[in-house]
């Protein structure tokens, strides 16, 4: 046992990973806010909605049907994409061309209607969801004692992030998604189908959503106002990246964890805010966010 | 725009100001009438919410900004108003006008901060510090945390109206709610309003004319934020309450459910979008999460199907302006 700061490191460390834990959902979540603003130019309000729907899916799937955690990692994440890939059709898709502020209004609403729909079934209060037996207990790390299924979320979140990244920057595909990002109307000249790829796009941010929700199941409580007010935290992330870069949504996300877990050790009152206070500094240095293009 | 030069223009302003003044003399004559017929407080809580979507559409609606964090300047104002006529024993009107001026100041310190950014960045700004200021709320000694403040006294108007009567009250709450709306109306076609729709049309083009656009739009904001506050003062002085709830970001949705419902940049729609709504959360509150099931629905149902809202659509409709 030893001192840093005068903070004991087993605190300090400790903190520093729940900053991390919580920087990877910050990633995540930014992570899918930005593939879907680049592509249909709409906040996505619903992001929190659907990553607690995740959540439920895992805890659903384990209460009645028995399945366990490694399925549902693998499968509410489609599920959730397929129900976000119907809100595009029945939605979404007729704003096109109007003034964005529709679409986050729009899907304000859904996000209401979610979270009170899973209020009137489940309640307001949280429902446990275990960790799976495969990575239950942790290893001791000589300065910290790090669980098992901790590392895990961390680990995964990085994998996903970075594959999104590299999908989106240096594949084929990805370079179709961002010319259509772009001109949406020569690359629909080129005979791709933008529409689809939208519709599609749309899907994938909401999987990503559902994904980091099965993610969370087992570490913080599953209840209907999980994702309400996450969501807010993120939005303020991605005012500090800025949306036009997915690498800086992905560093940021992770960055602003780290910091918050910091704080809580040298400065618990402003735990909660310190995310805000920086979103205010950075709109007074740099107004267009730290990896942001234009305003 | 209307022209005032030619005469076709001028003629369809006289016109279009006859039904405005119309509409307007409605709306008093049925307030007036309202409270022996409907129960006071549910009357001045939808007056209060009915200033609070004014001021909110002032911003959106004329300058074209949406702020998703407007229940800051109506909950903080509510909080020093309760907190300085219950701790303070100020008269009422001084607390309201310390709730209102504090209004003013956050809407000074966001609104410099939130105009930085355009579009949703704007919208997610107000939100995150709306949101920072709630959870200040949550921690600060003076605002009682999770109880609130209750048990505010209304006191004695100026030392000569007793408030505690309900229809002193009413009175007070119609005066103060017709004086701020009117305010609104004012502003909005001022020179200073007509700059602010120029913004909202076609910023840079008001840029290149010679506006500085962003101290318009601050100043516009920080109007804003304070009629909010002004509101949110009102609120805490008839239900003798200020709570979470005024702070958290459910209020700032609902103000934006008001406004959207009832009809962005109407005159009238944001008051009749506030009575509806306020009526609707009153009559379904025994069915618990079904009013946030329903209000997200009417949400989706305004931005699929009536963008104009209720207001808007009737204006439309008949040709006249509301």
């Amino acid at each position: 046992m030893f001192e840093i700061f005068g903070i004991p490191s087993q605190a300090l460390f400790g903190q520093l990973l729940l900053g991390l834990i919580n920087g990877s959902f910050y990633a995540l979540l930014s992570l899918g806010l930005a593939v879907i603003f680049g592509m249909l130019h709409i906040i996505n309000f619903a992001h929190g909605a659907q990553y607690m729907m995740g959540a439920f899916a895992a805890y659903l799937m384990l209460q009645y049907l028995g399945i366990g955690y490694w399925t549902a990692l693998l499968v509410a994440p489609i599920l959730i994409g397929a129900t976000g890939i119907i809100v595009e059709r029945l939605f979404l898709q007729h704003l096109r061309g109007l003034d964005p502020l529709y679409g986050l209004l729009l899907t304000f609403g859904l996000a209401l209607v979610i979270e009170g729909l899973f209020r009137n079934n489940f309640g307001s209060s949280g429902l446990p969801y275990q960790v799976p037996e495969t990575l239950r207990g942790g290893r001791n790390l000589g300065f910290m004692f790090l669980p098992n299924y901790r590392a895990w979320v961390i680990v995964l979140s990085l994998a996903v992030c970075l594959l999104t990244w590299f999908a989106i920057e240096r594949t084929r595909l990805g370079s179709y998604l961002r010319a259509a990002t772009e001109n949406p109307v020569l690359v629909r000249a080129f005979g791709i189908n933008v529409p689809r790829m939208v519709t599609l796009t749309y899907g994938f941010g909401v999987g990503l959503a559902a994904l980091a929700g099965v993610m969370a199941a087992p570490i913080y409580n599953v209840s209907p106002q999980m994702g309400s007010d996450l969501i807010i935290v993120v939005f303020a992330v991605v005012v500090i990246g800025g949306m036009g870069s997915i690498m800086g949504a992905i560093v940021t996300g992770f960055a602003l964890g780290i910091i918050e877990g910091l704080t809580k050790v040298f400065f618990p009152e402003a735990s909660n805010t310190v995310i805000f206070v920086i979103m205010a500094v950075v709109l007074l240095i740099r107004p267009a966010g730290l990896f942001g293009r234009h305003a | 725009m209307d022209r005032v030069l030619d005469q076709p223009g001028s003629l369809r302003r006289r016109q279009t100001s006859r039904s405005l003044e119309a509409a307007f003399a409605v709306m008093v004559a049925l307030l007036i009438v309202a409270p022996f017929a409907i129960y006071p407080v549910f009357l001045m809580q939808a007056l209060c919410f009915a200033l609070f979507a004014c001021a909110f559409n002032l911003l959106i609606g004329y300058v074209g900004l949406i702020s998703f964090g407007h229940a800051l300047f109506f909950g903080w104002a509510s909080y020093l108003t309760a907190y300085t006529a219950k701790a303070w024993a100020l008269p009422p009107e001084l607390a309201i006008l310390l709730g209102t001026a504090t209004a003013a100041g956050l809407g000074l310190i966001a609104g410099g901060l939130a105009i930085r950014r355009q579009g949703i960045y704007f919208a997610m700004i107000t939100l995150a510090l709306a949101q920072m200021m709630y959870f200040f709320a949550l921690r600060a000694k003076f605002t009682g945390g999770e109880d609130g403040i209750q048990g505010v006294p209304r006191g004695r108007l100026f030392g000569l109206f007793d408030l505690s009567h309900e229809l002193t009250m009413y009175a007070f709450v119609l005066a103060v709610v017709l004086a701020g709306f009117l305010l609104i109306y004012r502003i909005i076609n001022s020179p200073f309003g007509e700059v602010l729709k120029a913004i909202r049309e076609n910023e840079r083009r008001a840029v290149s004319l010679g506006y500085r656009t962003e101290r318009y739009k601050l100043v516009a904001f920080v109007l804003s934020a304070t009629l909010a506050g002004l509101a949110g003062a009102m609120k805490s002085l008839v239900f003798q309450l200020a709570s979470l709830t005024d702070v958290h970001w459910t209020m700032s949705g609902d103000v934006v459910l008001m406004t959207l419902l009832g009809g962005l940049g109407t005159v009238f729609g944001p008051v009749v979008g506030a009575f509806l709504v306020i009526a609707m959360q009153n009559y379904l509150a025994p069915f618990g999460q079904w009013v946030l099931v329903i209000q997200g629905a009417i949400f989706v149902a305004c931005v699929l199907a009536f963008r104009r809202g209720i207001v808007g659509e009737i204006a439309n409709r008949m040709r006249l302006r509301l």
